[in-house]
């Protein structure tokens, strides 16, 4: 036990009171703009942190996270839409009956995208983790793929191509950064149990951990139910903050976007996962200007939209060949580290 | 349903299956030999299809020099690849070097979307493909019969090159175990070279009957047809050059039976690789004729 355990939960939540009352402050006086980045760094911190869960902890390269961001943005979209909604929207065909008929409140929303999202993850586990490495990969890949060429298909559930409109706009920067805290304080509790444990040993050698005794397969099913919990939750937030979605919104291009974030964070550090999270989100609106057209006096340069992309896959592939570990390797935030650092001597 | 219906789907069939294990091909070859799922080989063929349409629409070569030119180019691409990106992960941990692949994949796609724009561009069929050819009630597009008649002659240039050649029997010591080969001599990181200029070659030509096709290419084609040659790939075994070719046509066949005989069920087409794939590696991951296990 830590001798400054106590010290450390105390500032634990005096850095989260510190927080929400920075977040309180850009609440009231921020731009709609600045509210809206926000909000975008607060889902991506859910969706990386969980995603680093089964990626970075577990060491099991799952590409379905754009699976279960579907899952969760379409079960809780469907859930908080009205009935006269539904009518609207569903055109070619109509909604089928539980759905149309329905209307719950935002919270019971979200709480029923996760647990979809979780229930698809345990079927989904029963082949996934029969294979390993690479093949993991591609077997989530393509049922991620699956995922969405079913959402396009089935008209009556999730109106097909066209998507779901005017979803209510309820994600506010309380609930998204309420469920990023939560996200992040659950799954660090996870990690640092004798799961998280057990899941590491998974990770570093998968023959070791059955010699001692861990129950591998069980560990990876409670990995990968357990992000796909938080994905479901944090497409749910998602929808309510974009309040439009549609399949295309759900290829594989999501998975690339997270995947950057916790290769760069260092796969299997939280920490790490949160501040890419954060960069990433700032870093693609400030590098908006490589698409605009800009003016250099002598020479003009139309707009090149896609740019940002190009920038993106050169960093991804720049960080595999000469800095592989990411920006945190597998190493945490702790508070002892800081009170070292600031010459704050604690119990040792 | 009628016999010459179902004869008309197969040939189609086999058609869309050549051009999937034409790139199934470039997909095996390379796990074979390095344990490496080139994500990027299906935009390694998106290239090749516009190297084509500007030789023929920008230098205005003739289109059989102007594929020529798109098959060597790719070989190039391929190097390019192998040297730049993939050598220098080649000691990593096999996920980094998958990762670095995904990096690839996308860089190619958002060069292709910033050069070249996202709009589709027609790709131009040389007459020759065009004509049609009616036999006993059955139409035949030039192109359908072409097709599985060039892959057939690139297979076969390929596993000659793979069995008869040095460098064949290098790309195969390689396979077996890479550090025996390095102590025997053999300049192992060029052998890789060469393997991926043959498999992207391989794609090109897949990619350039493929546009023919559809007749149109954008810079995002590559992405499904690349998914499912790998599902080819596994299909017939990874490593399995043969394989990979008839994994290519059990696919197309598959697929084109699905749409043909169940209509109301061709939105789910692209669902019917990834299901194959699930099955296969469930029930027997070696593949139809799989020696090598998957990890």
């Amino acid at each position: 036990m830590d001798p400054n355990h106590l010290r450390n939960q105390i500032l634990s939540i005096a850095g989260t009171v510190v927080l929400l009352a920075l977040l309180y402050v850009a609440n009231t006086q921020g731009s709609d703009y600045t509210i809206r980045i926000l909000n975008n760094i607060a889902i991506f911190i859910i969706l990386a942190v969980s995603y680093n869960l089964i990626n970075g902890v577990t060491g099991q390269f799952s590409l379905a996270p754009n699976a279960f961001v579907a899952i969760g943005s379409y079960t809780s979209a469907l859930l908080t839409l009205t009935p006269m909604e539904k009518e609207i929207s569903f055109i070619i065909e109509p909604c089928i009956w539980p759905l149309s008929v329905i209307t719950l409140p935002f919270i019971v929303s979200l709480v029923a995208a996760g647990v979809v999202a979780a229930l698809l993850a345990l079927l989904m586990g029963f082949p996934v983790f029969r294979t390993r490495g690479d093949y993991l990969a591609i077997v989530t890949l393509g049922f991620g793929e699956v995922v969405r060429v079913i959402a396009n298909n089935t008209q009556s559930i999730t109106n097909g191509p066209l998507g779901l409109k005017g979803i209510a706009d309820f994600t506010n920067i309380w609930w998204a950064w309420g469920f990023a805290i939560i996200t992040v304080f659950l799954i660090g509790r996870m990690i640092r149990s004798s799961y998280g444990m057990a899941m590491k040993a998974v990770k570093f050698d998968q023959a070791a951990a059955e010699a001692v005794g861990i129950n591998t397969y069980w560990h990876k099913m409670l990995a990968f139910t357990t992000s796909a919990f938080f994905q479901g939750v944090g497409g749910g937030l998602l929808a309510h903050l974009i309040t439009t979605i549609s399949p295309v919104l759900f290829t594989f291009f999501l998975t690339f976007n997270l995947l950057i974030i916790i290769v760069a964070g260092g796969l299997g550090s939280t920490t790490g996962a949160i501040i890419a999270a954060i960069l990433f989100t700032w870093g693609g609106e400030a590098l908006r200007f490589v698409e605009e057209p800009m003016d250099l006096g002598f020479i003009d340069i139309p707009g090149i939209p896609g740019m940002r992309m190009v920038i993106f896959s050169v960093i991804l592939v720049l960080i595999m060949i000469f800095a592989r570990q990411g920006l945190m390797g597998t190493r945490e935030f702790n508070w002892n580290w800081v009170c070292r650092k600031l010459g704050i001597g604690g119990r040792s | 349903m009628e016999l010459t219906f179902f004869l008309q789907q197969m040939i189609n069939g086999v058609a869309l299956g050549s051009l999937y294990g034409l790139i199934a091909i470039g997909y095996t070859m390379v796990y074979g030999i390095i344990r490496l799922i080139n994500f990027a080989h299906g935009d390694v063929m998106m290239m090749g299809c516009y190297f084509a349409y500007f030789g023929i629409l920008m230098f205005s070569l003739p289109w059989w020099a102007s594929f020529a030119v798109a098959l060597l180019l790719t070989a190039a691409l391929g190097v390019l690849m192998d040297k730049g990106a993939y050598l220098p992960v080649r000691n990593a941990p096999r996920i980094s070097a998958l990762i670095t692949a995904i990096g690839v994949s996308f860089l190619l796609e958002n060069l292709g979307l910033v050069v070249f724009g996202g709009r589709p561009k027609g790709f131009e069929t040389p007459d020759m493909f065009n004509e049609v050819y009616e036999v006993a009630g059955l139409m035949f597009p030039a192109l359908v019969l072409w097709t599985p008649l060039l892959t057939l002659a690139i297979l076969g240039i390929i596993l000659l090159i793979i069995y008869r050649t040095k460098t064949g029997r290098a790309m195969r010591c390689i396979s077996h175990d890479m550090e025996t080969t390095k102590l025997m001599g053999v300049d192992v990181n060029r052998i890789i070279s060469i393997t991926f200029a043959v498999g992207s070659a391989a794609a090109a030509a897949g990619g350039i009957m493929w546009a023919m096709r559809y007749p149109e290419i954008n810079p995002l084609m590559g992405i499904i047809p690349g998914f499912k040659a790998f599902v080819a790939a596994v299909l017939g075994g990874i490593g399995n050059i043969t394989g990979a070719m008839l994994g290519g046509l059990l696919l197309g066949i598959a697929e084109i039976l699905l749409v043909a005989l169940m209509p109301e069920l061709a939105g789910y087409r692209d669902a019917v690789a990834f299901g194959l794939l699930i099955l296969i590696l469930l029930f027997r991951p070696t593949g139809l004729m799989g020696t090598k296990l998957p990890d």
